[in-house]
């Protein structure tokens, strides 16, 4: 076998080759190599809110065309007004305020159309990127369709960058800035919570994340990244106009990332790589092929792009890096945990016997459908408690109820003796409630420790800088040293490094208990926790409830698999019509007439 | 402003919206049926204005090769598709249909002396050529992907716009074009005269919504689309299949794009990449609607052009940014009135 | 394994019939046959495949094994050539079309019909409200405002309205008060006089053992039990299948 190539000398590699580039190359392929950069930059912000985030723009030419606007008014007006007066003249303060912008007007945009349901967002984006373009065009101070001309270079510690091998190096010293800022960003606590935001608002919510702030942040993130790639493109051209940020170019940085990849870093060079050659070739070839001037390279790409949905919706760096590594093998980055991580500090269980959730009378309405009526239950610190019922008897609104994801019509519930009606998942998550889902809810493509440790997000704070220049690492070993301590103690350990969607349907349910435990909490909510185990599995999953019960975890279980729940439970809620009709020992529902009519129907 | 300036820009307003309006209940259409968002819903409309400015001019539209090429897509996709499933008898018609027609239609082209025809008879030659762009459209694009997620339709969408903005210049070139007037006539009502492109504009758009009220009210085909957009799986176990829904859908798409460009290009010139912005000015009105109400859709239409008429008379330079900036309020009332609904199961 | 329902003619054949969501098989080598003119019920706990196993054989979910409908092999079967030969599926939801009438979506019903050229929906309805009464004096009203009930009438009626050869009603009795209940099953029942092959899927075992000729036990994803369903009615396994008595059922199903 031969040895594989560390992904590292790999990525040296490329910067070597980055390197060396202006060396060897024409101008004419430096020119090129700047562009790819300069649009790589775009196409990055992209990848993290189309392809990770599931949120989408066609509008980042005009946050490019802000980045570009800002630093070529600030460097070539000589009337600035008064407070504005400092930034005056120097490109670096321009790019300073530039940013601060665009992080204005991406928040305002965020606010208005991340709430609404996905397609909002790209639609906006088409309207705004049109709006602002037409603005650049129409407003005088900003030289209408001509443009600014005469904005200065960027000088580095006093030298100036006029020649464009020289600003070369500044424009790849930013993308790589930009995408190991990313990449490090997405393997965070922060990046965990961005990438749950696939896996479905409420699996996320109720893992306490905070999916509007993950939203905006990666939209923000992404104009930042335009906006310092319109500042260094302003400062290569040394003029502007508004024809390069208009909404043909925002499409444009869309398909780059798509034609790339957009799940990965990396497909964002790749894709501005291939879009920007293939466009220099087109535009020479069609026009000689039609015997007409136009750009004609864009029936091309609308086509590509419509190919690539079709076929490979992955796009090339998945394609491109299947082959490489056909040829030389390259080492899988692995992983690992610091055993030695400082644990992190545990709630105080209530004392065993004390009542941590209930709920009184709670009925909920959909239309003219009672779903849930006058429902009580109450569940000790200590005990098992299983809600069980046929199907389509309530339950699975029931837990909605009591978990914040619904909100009762009417009724009170109460966790730890406050009431939690309309408090949302989050909240509660954050008390000590934490659950499962019915239908798992895991994110597939992620490793089984990466999503356990998404259970782990309450109990860490650092934010979005620190996670991109790594100075978070302690508190990420611990929480990572949390969840590899949860999945062995479900019995996971030997696919702690598997993507979770390669786990059979019962591990991945046992996965999601894992999870649940990493956010240490006082009350486990079981959606069919046994659906789908074998019968080993069972009796694990068994021993694993009596354990937790011992040390004093409360647990609310819906279940259909009976030999489970009667050996198991201290209590048995059962449900009908969305209405109680029996609660007791196992042993005494199960010889309840009522609920023997209720599962098998009425003897007549 | 005086009275009488209000009065011709209300009139003015009133025609485009009543265009805006056609093109966002096709838009809501689409969208409800097969949840794409058709950004080239205005390519249809600028494909229509300019095959018949061609045909109006004696000149071969070159619309007629996309048709020809489209329905060679087709009849490979769905011959192969026949050939592995085992039904060869299936070919003739499928060839019949997607090539056959089209070379009837170029023959057609051909052979008929284009400018001498009546403005009739031209608007029905560009609209058998343009029109069946529509559900071709949705059986080599949306069809292979139809269960793909919303956004990934949209940017498919996005593709399919600039692909075709892109042949558009080449079939028509940079120049652009207006039809001949529907009618010359003029009618004064007191201080204000009417044209009779205005009665025109608005009384077909009217008949238009009438009759595709009809169809959906009354006809078993126009029930199944409503069905389809209320509950696919239902509609699937009634044997309505998705992929009849979506192209039947998108030949009414095309239909009332091509009437639009046909209503649209006797009062603005239209030139090849004209359509984007007409057919944004339709979303926005069916943003108002929320992609989903026709009624309010319909009013928000004849807003956007109420706004674009009187901007273009206060703002001239700032007329586009003012309509697509009427998204921003719209967004926030949606967002404020919007209970956020888990988009999963 | 091969049925032993061993029905004259079978409208409905499946053998090795398999289901796989992603790695996960929730439908293991199942067989079983409807014949005409007989209910078939197929019972279980939740969770054992029944209603994948009928979105199998719709051909809403892809699978392996052997499908023949009415002595036609069914390669891949399509939901919409299904309906065509005359199948038709009454879903755990409904499914109906909320926002439009009763009358439309009975209309609906005859869609796949009137698209081959059999345009008797008119008459065909006649039967359908001389079937549910109810379903007359709602006929303008949306189908969304209906009850709980009424809403499983329509559900049935507009599947009738495709003069199905053979009908799959999918938990017809989930969420339904038991006097209802008793009046589909009183339905269900009178169709079979009438022709309809119809195969049941049920929780509530004690009613569909009622009423249908042949039962099949699924659990787990495979058949675990089945006979003619008056014996299967008495059989105690059934009972524990449910309700997991002493946990002892898998003992007593392995011998």
């Amino acid at each position: 076998m031969k040895t594989a190539l560390s992904p590292r000398l790999v990525l040296a590699a490329f910067v070597a080759l980055l390197l060396v580039a202006p060396l060897v190359l024409p101008a004419f392929y430096i020119t090129l190599l700047n562009y790819i950069g300069l649009y790589a930059m775009v196409a990055l912000g992209l990848v993290l809110l189309t392809g990770v985030g599931g949120l989408t723009s066609f509008g980042q030419g005009a946050f490019v065309g802000l980045g570009a606007y800002t630093t070529a008014l600030l460097t070539t007006s000589a009337e600035l007004p008064g407070w504005l007066g400092w930034a005056g003249g120097s490109p670096w303060l321009a790019l300073l305020v530039g940013l601060v912008f665009t992080c204005v007007v991406a928040f305002l945009i965020g606010k208005l159309t991340l709430r609404l349901s996905g397609h909002y967002l790209p639609l906006a984006t088409i309207a705004w990127g049109l709006s602002l373009y037409f603005l650049f065009g129409t407003m005088a101070f900003l030289g209408g369709h001509t443009g600014l001309t005469g904005i200065p270079p960027i000088s580095v510690f006093g030298y100036e960058l006029r020649q464009g091998e020289e600003v070369y190096y500044l424009i790849w010293l930013f993308v790589l800035a930009g995408v190991l800022t990313t990449s490090n960003l997405l393997d965070s606590r922060e990046g965990r919570a961005i990438r749950a935001l696939k896996g479905g608002m409420v699996m996320a919510e109720a893992m306490g994340v905070d999916t509007a702030r993950s939203r905006m942040v990666i939209f923000i993130l992404a104009a930042l990244l335009a906006c310092a790639s319109g500042w260094l493109y302003a400062h290569m051209q040394r003029f502007v106009n508004p024809t390069p940020f208009g909404l043909h170019i925002g499409i444009e940085y869309l398909f780059m990332a798509v034609v790339g990849g957009a799940a990965h870093v990396w497909g964002a060079l790749v894709g501005a790589g291939v879009i920007t050659v293939l466009k220099q070739w087109l535009q020479d070839l069609l026009p000689k092929l039609f015997g007409t001037s136009g750009n004609f390279e864009v029936i091309f790409f609308g086509v590509l792009m419509v190919l690539v949905l079709h076929k490979a919706r992955g796009g090339l760096w998945p394609i491109l890096v299947s082959g490489f590594k056909r040829f030389i093998p390259v080492a899988a980055q692995r992983r690992t945990v610091d055993r030695d991580a400082v644990a992190l500090p545990r709630r105080e269980l209530p004392a065993a016997g004390s009542v941590l959730l209930e709920a009184k009378a709670v009925t909920r309405r959909f239309g003219g459908l009672l779903a849930n009526n006058n429902m009580s239950l109450e569940v000790r610190a200590g005990e098992i408690l299983a809600l069980i019922g046929p199907n389509g008897a309530g339950k699975s609104t029931m837990f909605n109820q009591v978990s914040g994801v619904d909100t009762p019509t009417s009724g009170e519930v109460l966790f730890l003796g406050e009431s939690v009606v309309g408090k949302g998942s989050r909240t509660i998550a954050r008390m000590g409630m934490s659950r499962t889902f019915q239908h798992v809810r895991l994110l597939p493509t992620m490793s089984v420790l990466e999503n356990v440790a998404i259970g782990a997000h309450m109990r860490g704070s650092s934010g979005v800088l620190s996670a991109a220049w790594r100075m978070e690492r302690s508190e990420e070993a611990r929480l990572l040293a949390e969840a590899a301590r949860q999945i062995e103690r479900v019995g996971l350990g030997e696919h702690m490094f598997d993507e979770a969607g390669s786990l059979a349907l019962g591990q991945q349910r046992i996965l999601e208990i894992a999870r649940a435990l990493a956010s240490d909490p006082c009350l486990l909510l079981l959606d069919e926790p046994a659906a789908g185990l074998r019968y080993k599995e069972k009796e694990a999953l068994g021993d694993l409830l009596r354990k937790l019960r011992a040390e004093g975890m409360g647990v609310l279980l819906v279940e259909h698999d009976m030999d489970f729940v009667m050996g198991l439970v201290d209590r048995v809620v059962v449900m009908e019509f969305g209405e109680k009709i029996a609660e007791g020992l196992p042993e005494d529902v199960q010889r309840d007439p009522a609920v023997l009519a209720a599962y098998l129907g009425g003897e007549d | 402003m005086d009275f009488q300036i209000a009065l011709i820009l209300g009139q003015d307003g009133i025609t485009n919206g009543a265009i805006y309006a056609l093109l966002a209940l096709a838009l809501v259409l689409v969208f409800a049926v097969t949840r794409v968002i058709f950004i080239p819903q205005g390519e249809f409309v600028a494909y229509g204005a300019l095959t018949l400015a061609m045909i109006g001019n004696n000149v071969f539209p070159a619309t007629a090769w996309l048709l020809l090429g489209a329905g060679v897509a087709v009849a490979a996709l769905d011959g192969l598709g026949a050939l592995r499933a085992g039904q060869a008898r299936k070919l003739p018609r499928v060839l019949a249909v997607n090539v056959g027609y089209p070379l009837a239609v170029i023959a057609l082209l051909r052979l008929l002396p284009l400018a001498e025809l009546g403005l009739a008879v031209q608007i029905l030659l560009a609209m058998l050529v343009v029109v069946p762009l529509g559900p071709m459209m949705y059986r080599i694009v949306y069809q292979p992907i139809a269960e793909a997620t919303v956004l990934v339709l949209l940017i498919v969408s996005v593709a399919s716009h600039v692909a075709m903005v892109g042949l558009g210049l080449l079939f028509f070139g940079a120049e652009g074009y207006r039809t001949p007037p529907l009618s010359d006539a003029r009618f004064d009502l007191g201080s204000l005269s009417i044209s009779g492109q205005t009665i025109w504009v608005v009384a077909a758009s009217i008949v238009l919504i009438v009759a595709l009220a009809l169809f959906f009210g009354r006809t078993i085909y126009g029930k199944a689309l409503r069905a389809t957009a209320i509950n696919r799986n239902g509609a699937r176990l009634m044997g309505i299949p998705p992929a009849l829904a979506g192209k039947l859908t998108f030949l009414l798409a095309a239909l009332i794009g091509v009437l639009s460009g046909v209503l649209i290009s006797p009062i603005t010139t239209i030139y090849y990449d004209s359509g984007f912005l007409i057919g944004l000015k339709g979303f926005v009105a069916a943003i108002i609607g929320g992609l989903a109400s026709y009624p309010l859709a319909a009013f928000g239409a004849v807003l956007v052009g109420l706004l674009e008429s009187f901007s273009s008379f206060w703002a001239s330079a700032y007329k586009e940014v003012l309509v697509f900036t009427l998204i921003i309020p719209v967004l926030v009332w949606r967002s404020l009135t919007s209970h956020h609904v888990e988009e999963e199961e | 394994m091969a049925t032993n329902n061993r029905a004259d003619r079978p409208v409905l054949k499946v053998e090795g019939l398999c289901v796989s969501y992603g790695k996960v098989e929730a439908l293991t080598d199942a067989s079983i046959t409807v014949g005409e003119g007989q209910i078939v019920t197929v019972i279980g706990p939740n969770g054992a495949g029944k209603t994948t196993m009928l979105s199998a054989i719709m051909g809403l979910l892809p699978s392996r094994g052997r499908i023949e409908f009415d002595s036609v092999a069914m390669v891949a079967p399509e939901v919409e050539t299904m309906v065509a030969s005359g199948m038709n599926l009454v879903p755990e939801k409904r499914e109906l079309f909320g926002e439009m009438s009763v009358e439309d979506n009975l209309v609906l019903g005859a869609f796949q019909r009137y698209r081959m050229g059999l345009r008797d929906h008119a008459q065909t309805m006649e039967e359908i409200f001389t079937l549910f009464p109810r379903l007359r004096e709602r006929r303008t009203q949306m189908a969304g405002t209906l009850s709980g009930g009424e809403r499983q009438m329509l559900a049935v009626g507009r599947a009738l309205m495709a003069k199905p050869k053979l009908l799959m009603l999918d938990e017809p009795s989930l969420g339904l008060a038991p006097l209802i209940t008793r009046e589909i099953f009183r339905i269900v029942t009178q169709l079979r006089s009438r022709g309809v092959s119809i195969l049941l899927v049920e929780q509530n075992a004690r009613a569909a053992l009622q009423v249908a000729d042949y039962a099949y036990v699924l659990e787990t994803g495979g058949v675990a039990m089945e006979g003619p369903a008056s014996e299967l009615a008495g059989d105690r396994r059934v009972i524990d299948a449910y309700l997991g008595v002493g946990g002892k059922h898998q003992e007593m199903l392995a011998t």
